[in-house]
């Protein structure tokens, strides 16, 4: 993986600043939601070879939440945005 | 003499592509003949066959899981119409890619007795299966740094006994009897002593995927090299067969044993997984002379090594933490590994590192492996084996094959089940699986 990643808000920073979280989860089910809706959320991943949504956290720096598109092949990073620029209940 | 004699027949040609039956056993006999033949008439270990149109069993994964389970299926199953598809070369995945350990030191109920039944069949593998493959039980040490973590300990090594495995909890002084080059005066994790499975140890790691091959070809599986699955297909609940860049082949039942690549081959029949794929990095030293005599893990951090036959120190550590299908690790991660190396052995200062490698794991949610049946009626499911699929290697594929030939689990494989996450029955040995910090 690149050892510069570059943060919307900070620029180009080291990668040891940043806090790996994970993939994108499918949206939070309503609490009411079926058990099965959960297990769905919680416990299933895209896992892609390929394009992969993922959040990070700027620990050593602007402490914000990202989400980064990067290639889990070549590591390429694509696209890096705050996550609040998600829309509320999609991945996207 | 028979030996040679049966040499001379299993003989075949060594210019390009062959498909004729070898089975020459190996022994002594036979390789005092082949000297007394100038090394000429050693035929190759297995056939290189082109694929037929239909197999009863399809197992998708030529590694160590996928040929041990072509192994037991032509060999305790009777099940002989079997074809092994490999995207690379045998061997070219993680039974390649791992620090070589078996043990067989688990607590838990749904994982103990699989593991010692891998441990059983280890010991005997190397005659089983007529290849040496280095099976050397020099013992197990996992370190423990306070009160707490020796009563943990303790209650694993009780659970242990209760299961008719071996283990011993090793007091400081006997310990550094053992292993007189750790910081046992460490100012934050003192070495209080270690939990030792005797029968644990190490195996020479591509051999195992070369005997299990050699064995299985024997038998009449086929094995067939640099044929990718590109598509699996379906007619209703059942799968046909799948599309490979070698054409076509139908199939009884299909079988996966692709960990590290499990959710890219369940895409392909829209099936999600609770699986991650993370890298995880081993590394080789330069050769020294003889000074770790065992395998030894560490108790503060994640690392473990043992000194390979060769003289050069193998070890591991953590995972990288992000999802990764890239066969390479970022050196952030050789340098935690070199740095929990040394706060155990600050001998390792002076050690340099000749050879690292990445390997693609299946992290599932707990930490625990998945063999079951799936949603599609003749789909086989194996992987998650998170960091622990080589000692779990001839255990997977003699209870894989079980499942596949019966539609039952192996008594020993019953809580590996896929809807477990989904019905709350976690098998969660130590509370772990793809979250890196969780580790």
């Amino acid at each position: 993986m690149s050892s510069l990643v570059k943060c919307p808000h900070c620029g180009l920073r080291p990668r040891e600043e940043f806090t790996i979280r994970g993939e994108v989860p499918s949206p939070r089910p309503a609490s009411d939601a079926p058990a099965n809706a959960w297990f769905d959320h919680v416990y299933l991943r895209d896992n892609p070879r390929g394009e992969h949504r993922e959040y990070w956290h700027h620990a050593g720096g602007c402490r914000r939440w990202l989400v980064l598109s990067r290639n889990t092949i070549t590591h390429d990073i694509s696209a890096v945005v705050d996550a609040s620029t998600l829309k509320a209940g999609t991945k996207s | 003499m028979s030996v040679l004699g049966k040499l001379e027949n299993g003989a075949v040609s060594r210019s390009g592509h062959n498909s004729e039956r070898t089975d020459m056993r190996y022994s002594a006999l036979s390789l005092l003949g082949n000297a007394f033949s100038k090394n000429k008439k050693w035929t190759p270990a297995w056939r290189n066959p082109d694929p037929k149109p239909h197999y009863d069993v399809i197992i998708i994964g030529g590694g160590g899981h996928g040929l041990a389970t072509a192994y037991y299926l032509s060999k305790v199953f009777g099940v002989r119409n079997v074809a092994v598809l490999e995207r690379g070369y045998l061997g070219s995945g993680n039974i390649g890619r791992n620090t070589t350990i078996i043990r067989s030191n688990y607590l838990l109920q749904g994982n103990n007795p699989f593991y010692e039944f891998s441990m059983k069949l280890w010991e005997g593998l190397e005659q089983d299966f007529n290849f040496n493959a280095m099976v050397s039980q020099r013992g197990v040490v996992n370190l423990y740094h306070s009160d707490a973590q020796r009563d943990a300990y303790v209650r694993r090594g009780n659970a242990m006994r209760l299961h008719r495995v071996d283990a011993d909890l090793v007091g400081r002084d006997q310990l550094r009897d053992m292993l007189p080059f750790l910081d046992y005066e460490n100012a934050r994790f003192p070495i209080m002593g270690g939990l030792m499975q005797k029968r644990g140890g190490t195996v020479r790691h591509d051999a195992v995927a070369w005997g299990f091959a050699r064995g299985a070809d024997q038998n009449g599986v086929d094995i067939i090299q640099n044929c990718e699955v590109t598509a699996i297909e379906r007619e209703g609940d059942q799968v046909t067969g799948v599309q490979t860049t070698r054409g076509p082949i139908t199939c009884g039942k299909l079988a996966m044993a692709v960990a590290g690549h499990s959710s890219h081959v369940a895409r392909m029949v829209d099936m999600r997984l609770p699986i991650e794929s993370h890298a995880l990095q081993a590394f080789v030293s330069e050769g020294l002379k003889p000074f770790i005599d065992t395998v030894v893990t560490f108790g503060a951090g994640h690392f473990y090594v043992s000194q390979s036959d060769k003289g050069g120190l193998v070890f591991g550590g953590d995972i990288e933490g992000y999802n990764s299908y890239a066969q390479r690790g970022n050196l952030a991660c050789v340098e935690h590994v070199a740095e929990a190396g040394m706060a155990m052995i600050p001998a390792l200062s002076r050690v340099r590192i000749l050879r690292s490698w990445g390997g693609i794991m299946d992290m599932s949610m707990d930490g625990s492996p998945i063999m079951d049946k799936t949603y599609l009626g003749n789909l086989y499911f194996n992987g998650g084996w998170c960091y622990g699929g080589f000692k779990a290697t001839p255990a997977s594929g003699y209870c894989f094959a079980h499942l596949l030939a019966t539609d039952t689990p192996h008594e020993t494989a019953t809580e590996f089940r896929m809807d477990r996450f989904e019905r709350g029955y976690l098998l969660d040995e130590k509370g772990v699986g793809a979250q890196a910090n969780l580790h």
